[in-house]
């Protein structure tokens, strides 16, 4: 083990925790203000008064519920499509020699990198014209398109490390090709496109300029772009409670799936960015 | 122009001499990574030819008809737009500024996290939670909190008056934009530095101790000399994505006080306007720009990414 922990590391500690923390917890306590609380100013950190009234606005509110129905059926497709996809390059990548191989490398880094925003407008157009503006595949296209890459990465790095030698060796023993890729080859490689997808699920459901620009109405905008345009009666007077309570619903799911795979997910982000 | 790029060339001399097995293997790869790289240049490549051909016209959503061929004229309207440039600055102030805070920041989490000897699932979990927030969601977060009327900050921070409009200005509105930008994105800078940290020797610390050398002599002589892959590919891949800085701005500011990045201008252009015309040469200037800050990272830095990701 390292050296024991001094002050100083305890310190880094509770100022890590507050740092992530605070503004979780500061939207949190401003779900439970009032609408009145709020009109009236309430600079306090802790609600006056506590209420649920917002929890059940929020959740009877229906576009808001149309938009997490949006948001949860496009990231999901998207991830499932993206992985599929990414799974079969990162094999073919990992273990077979072909040629062009590098250039699909090269092409992944660039789409990483690529400025999402000056795509809006020839998207916005081509879109309007097959019919796809407004529409689930009118994200669900460009959201697979964005996260192959990091998709591709990171099972890329998982499958080379995978002792693929272990399916001949189960076919030796007299596993069937079948069997071998079953048992052995799944078993191994599963963790890593699980982390894929859920770096990919964490993308489609942050995404937020093709959200706006590529949806018009409750049929398929996304929370994050339904929020954004959740201004209540009153524009002078923006609805705090009533926004932050919805951005504490959806980000219970991202707190549900970190807590449950964090070390999956520190795995994949990190996966490969450090080996020389 | 997909069809052809889409089908990597098959050279035919190669394959003559190549056994059989191989060119199977050849041809197995190509249809594997075939249907994600058509889907990646169908969304990319595909619209970024309709941007470059759009910006030579000038064209209006709204009035389709009049579209009419201008050539470069829709570029030199942009770039002699002092609007441009006061976004492009605004856009590489916030690049530089976010990412040279996460950088210390994030190292100083790093060497925390490396060292923590207990909860190390708790901090790992906590860490992740403003990684995996949704972008609008902090900037409504932060845009409360600094808030007039119902934010903490006034009240909490000694030196600001409590009236103080943090919205009501160009630097402080800056400057709330930066901080939710910088709290979102610290923890994935700390992760790849933690990861880079793990990587350093024990023993070779162990031997600067031994002969002597102090704290700060070993953070800078053998700690950050031998993590610079690690801090390269950190550094490229935040100052790619605070360059697109989009969210924050939309949600915080919509672009008031002289907050727009260039993503927003191209936004609006686009959006709000319908100036595909002018939106498209925007978009075409703000893809350029990218490939060249990308180019100018990887040569100043001589990032290694080949050799980061394990391409060796």
């Amino acid at each position: 083990m390292k050296q024991r922990n001094n002050i100083g590391t305890w310190i880094g500690f509770v100022l890590i925790m507050v740092w992530c923390l605070l503004p979780v917890v500061w939207i949190i306590s401003l779900s439970f203000k009032s609408v009145e609380e709020t009109a009236g100013g309430s600079p306090q950190f802790l609600p006056k008064d506590p209420t649920l009234d917002n929890y059940r606005d929020i959740l009877s509110n229906g576009d808001f519920l149309a938009a997490l129905r949006n948001s949860f059926g496009i990231a999901l497709i998207a991830t499932f499509l993206a992985v599929v996809f990414a799974t079969l390059a990162a094999y073919a990548i990992a273990r077979l020699e072909f040629k062009g191989k590098r250039l699909v490398l090269s092409l992944a880094l660039a789409i990483a990198m690529f400025p999402v925003v000056s795509l809006v407008g020839p998207l916005f157009d081509m879109w309007r014209t097959f019919g796809l503006f407004n529409t689930w595949p009118g994200l669900v296209i460009p959201y697979m398109s964005f996260t192959l890459p990091l998709a591709i990465w990171t099972l890329t790095a998982f499958f080379r490390e995978i002792p693929w030698e272990m399916e001949q060796a189960a076919q030796v023993d007299g596993a069937t090709s079948w069997q071998a890729f079953r048992k052995v080859i799944v078993p191994l490689a599963a963790p890593g496109v699980f982390t894929a997808a859920i770096l990919t699920f964490f993308f489609a459901w942050n995404e937020f300029v093709l959200a706006i620009s590529l949806t018009s109405t409750t049929g398929s905008r996304t929370v994050p772009a339904q929020l954004s345009y959740f201004v209540g009666p009153d524009p002078f007077n923006p609805p705090y409670g009533q926004l932050a309570t919805a951005s504490v619903v959806v980000t219970v799911p991202i707190i549900v799936i970190v807590l449950l795979f964090q070390r999956k997910i520190v795995a994949g982000l990190t996966s490969g960015a450090v080996k020389g | 122009m997909t069809t052809t790029l889409s089908r990597p060339p098959a050279d035919t001399k190669v394959a003559d001499r190549a056994s059989d097995r191989s060119k199977a293997e050849n041809r197995l790869g190509q249809k594997l990574v075939a249907p994600a790289v058509v889907l990646m240049l169908l969304v990319t490549a595909w619209p970024m030819l309709q941007a470059l051909y759009l910006s030579l016209f000038n064209y209006r959503l709204t009035a389709p008809d009049d579209r009419e061929f201008v050539g470069l004229a829709n570029y030199s309207t942009v770039l002699t737009d002092s609007l441009f440039w006061q976004d492009m600055w605004n856009t590489v102030l916030i690049m530089v500024v976010t990412v040279a805070v996460e950088l210390v920041i994030g190292f100083a989490f790093a060497m925390v996290m490396h060292r923590v000897i207990f909860a190390r699932g708790v901090i790992r979990t906590s860490i992740l939670i403003p990684y995996g927030i949704i972008t609008v969601v902090s900037a409504f977060a932060w845009q409360f909190a600094f808030s007039l009327n119902n934010g903490f900050v006034n009240s909490w921070l000694p030196f600001v008056e409590d009236n103080f409009n943090w919205f009501g200005d160009h630097w402080p509105a800056m400057f709330a934009i930066m901080v939710s930008e910088i709290w979102k994105t610290t923890p994935f800078m700390a992760l790849l530095l933690l990861a880079g940290l793990s990587q350093v020797s024990e023993d070779m610390l162990e031997a600067a101790k031994v002969d002597g050398a102090t704290w700060w002599q070993r953070l800078w002589k053998v700690i950050l000399p031998n993590m610079r892959a690690a801090i390269m590919v950190a550094v490229l891949f935040r100052a790619l994505d605070a360059y697109r800085i989009f969210d924050n701005i939309f949600v915080m500011t919509r672009g008031a006080q002289e907050t727009e990045s260039v993503s927003f201008l191209t936004y609006r252009q686009v959006i709000e306007q319908v100036q595909l015309g002018v939106g498209s040469a925007l978009s075409v200037l703000l893809f350029l720009s990218v490939l060249l800050l990308a180019w100018l990272i990887v040569k100043l830095f001589r990032v290694d990414l080949a050799q980061a990701r394990g391409e060796g």
